[in-house]
């Protein structure tokens, strides 16, 4: 019978207890050689309980939820970086995320009033201004047009902002957590405008959304005739209401505020209309003093996901090193990771598609002598364009700019193996 | 031989696309289908908030910052502070110009705002934080004009309405350059790279965030 006792082990000590026995397993191995230790293949396997005895049934959970092992990926906030919750931002765990999608739960959150409780039946979308014809849609109207899906990243112009002076957070969250990507489903803008017919001198339109900030932004002709996109779905199901349910402006590639949730009018006129948000805030500030405005596109930005502080290096010997890149001018062409702080680099292999306005998942294979390193990815994007060092990205804008921080971000991995977010000069 | 190859290849795809595109009709993108509902500019009064830089947009009233001080000490002072210095890391609404090229600048109304038009439209869509749009167009002029006063920018009893607002000239208003392309340029080079790797900052001395382990 004891032999027969259940295996399993406490949730809050499980996932931790696996992760550290497959580390000491891989480093047995590792000194062992190929098949392991002698000690490791003479331990009797256990048949777990839950080979024994029946889960639970099907519509347990009528919305499936992640394994109660999976509890600590989660959006994480910052309570000193804003006022309010209302008017803060939740960043996404990329640390413990796979692949290009975030899942729906752990899409990274800006608000400026809070999450709207709208009724899709109650909610409208009206376009006017410089059309032949105003018009109102319901979801109902939209959901009738023919839809495109596309994955495409979402990135906060603030991303990074806090490591503008120095490094800051000790953590991957936190450091490049406002950004997130998702297959959107909805239909193009431009449908929408040949609907309600554009007059001519129609130049940029006004984005607003129907939260207590009425939050707006105004943008050119040419993005919405381009990929613009009114999206009503998100990763295979409706919004979610931290995304902009019922209805979201996406402009791909394009600063995550640009990108107007709750969405509930758009107005065409011939100038932009220089709203809170693109005077006041989203602007940056040069050392000259002046500022540039309507800075739209999220530049080509890498980062390295694994190793980070929140994922030190398990031991010497081969590594996966891997991370995300994207770039809102197109596809990432290729990404070079660098071991000795940007003195030289080598070619890492893109997974997967690299698509359009996309996160794009690279790795490379790194044998580590157990030595201080100071690893570093940098992107190219199909425009050429060249992720640019913290030296070179500061002689332009100096530390006051805030925004559109994507400079190449440096991990001191330490003998140890614990991973801490430097910078260099 | 190979370019006739790829003539014809090239032929071939371009009869795909022309077959392609042609089924289903429905993906043309210049089919009209007539699915939203027509509206009247004046049914959309009530969502049609917006005000330019030019003031088109503003509503018929008026305000001075006499007429909105106590507005303001009512419904704004909690969290701006009762000279707008900010209360907490609520925003403050007065600053000086000078600081913008300083160390720490200070971006406030008086300091970075290009236009006075802006602080209307903000006050009257996103303010009170937490009640908005619950403001007359007479509060929300007073109220603009005593944030502007504040800043030394209008006098106490300017009257503002949608004549005047557009008029008044904030001492940013120069300070914005619109973005045209990229304003970075970097190379990419592989080998024995000039860079320096001296460690000058490292997050685990700020300790405002640990790693998110448990």
């Amino acid at each position: 019978m004891s032999k027969r006792k259940p295996a399993s082990v406490p949730p809050q000590q499980g996932r931790r207890g696996f992760i550290r026995n497959s580390l000491l397993g891989g480093l047995a191995a590792l000194t062992a050689g190929r098949f392991g230790t002698a000690e490791a293949a003479g331990k009797a396997l256990v048949v777990p309980a839950w080979s024994h005895q029946l889960g639970p049934g099907v519509v347990t959970n009528p919305y499936g939820k992640p394994s109660i092992f999976e509890k600590h990926v989660v959006r994480r906030f910052l309570p000193w970086i804003r006022p309010t919750r209302e008017a803060s931002i939740s960043f996404a765990p990329l640390q413990d995320l796979h692949g290009i999608i975030t899942p729906n739960g752990l899409f990274y959150e800006r608000h400026h009033a809070g999450v709207p409780p709208i009724d899709p039946a109650e909610h409208l979308l009206v376009i006017h201004g410089l059309v032949k014809q105003p018009m109102k849609f319901t979801l109902q109207d939209l959901l009738r047009y023919p839809s495109v899906s596309r994955i495409h990243f979402i990135e906060c112009a603030g991303n990074g902002a806090m490591e503008q002076h120095g490094a800051l957070n000790n953590g991957l969250q936190f450091t490049h957590g406002m950004l997130s990507s998702a297959e959107w489903t909805g239909v193009p803008l431009k449908r929408l405008l040949n609907e309600v017919g554009i007059r001519s001198g129609a130049k940029w339109l006004l984005a607003e959304g129907a939260d207590a900030a009425a939050l707006a932004r105004s943008f050119p002709i040419d993005k919405a005739l381009d990929d613009a996109l009114i999206a009503y779905a998100q990763n295979g199901e409706m919004l979610r209401p931290e995304q902009g349910y019922p209805l979201r402006l996406v402009l791909p590639g394009w600063e995550g505020v640009a990108n107007v949730k709750w969405l509930r009018r758009l107005e065409l006129g011939t100038r932009p209309w220089d709203m809170r948000e693109e005077t006041s805030t989203y602007t940056q500030l040069l050392p000259t003093g002046k500022a540039r405005q309507f800075t739209f596109i999220q530049e080509a930005k890498s980062v390295i996901t694994s190793p980070c502080p929140e994922r030190p290096m398990p031991g010497k010997g081969v590594f996966m090193v891997e991370g995300l890149a994207w770039s809102g001018e197109g596809k990432v062409k290729r990404v070079d990771v660098s071991f000795d702080g940007g003195r030289n680099w080598q070619q890492a292999r893109l997974k997967g598609p690299a698509l359009d306005k996309s996160l794009t998942r690279f790795e490379i294979e790194w044998t580590w002598n157990g030595k201080q390193a100071l690893l570093q990815s940098r992107v190219i994007d199909e425009t050429g364009y060249v992720q640019p060092t913290y030296e070179q990205l500061r002689k332009v804008r100096g530390t006051n700019s805030m925004y559109h921080n994507n400079a190449i971000h440096t991990w001191m991995v330490h003998p140890g193996g614990e991973v801490e977010n430097v910078q260099l000069g | 031989m190979f370019s006739s190859v790829k003539v014809v290849l090239l032929l071939m795809s371009g009869l795909l696309i022309a077959c392609c595109s042609k089924t289903p009709s429905s993906s043309s993108s210049s089919q009209w289908y007539g699915f939203g509902t027509p509206l009247t500019e004046k049914n959309i009064a009530a969502w049609d908030i917006d005000v330019g830089p030019d003031g088109v947009g503003l509503p018929v009233g008026s305000g001075t910052a006499k007429r909105g001080e106590p507005v303001y000490l009512a419904k704004c002072a909690a969290c701006h502070g009762d000279f707008g210095e900010g209360m907490g890391r609520f925003p403050a609404l007065v600053g000086d110009h000078a600081s913008l090229t300083s160390d720490r600048p200070n971006k406030t109304v008086g300091s970075y705002w290009p236009y006075a038009t802006t602080l209307f439209d903000y006050i009257n869509r996103a303010m009170p934080f937490g009640n908005a749009q619950s403001l007359t167009p007479d509060e929300v002029y007073g109220v603009t004009a005593y944030i502007l006063a504040m800043n030394d920018i209008i006098k106490e009893d300017t009257v503002l309405n949608a004549e005047t607002l557009p008029k008044v000239k904030m001492p940013n208003r120069d300070g914005f350059v619109m973005a045209q392309g990229t304003d970075i340029k970097a190379d990419a080079c592989m080998h024995d790279c000039e860079v320096k790797v001296k460690v000058v900052s490292r997050a685990s001395k700020n300790r405002v965030t640990s790693t998110t382990k448990e």
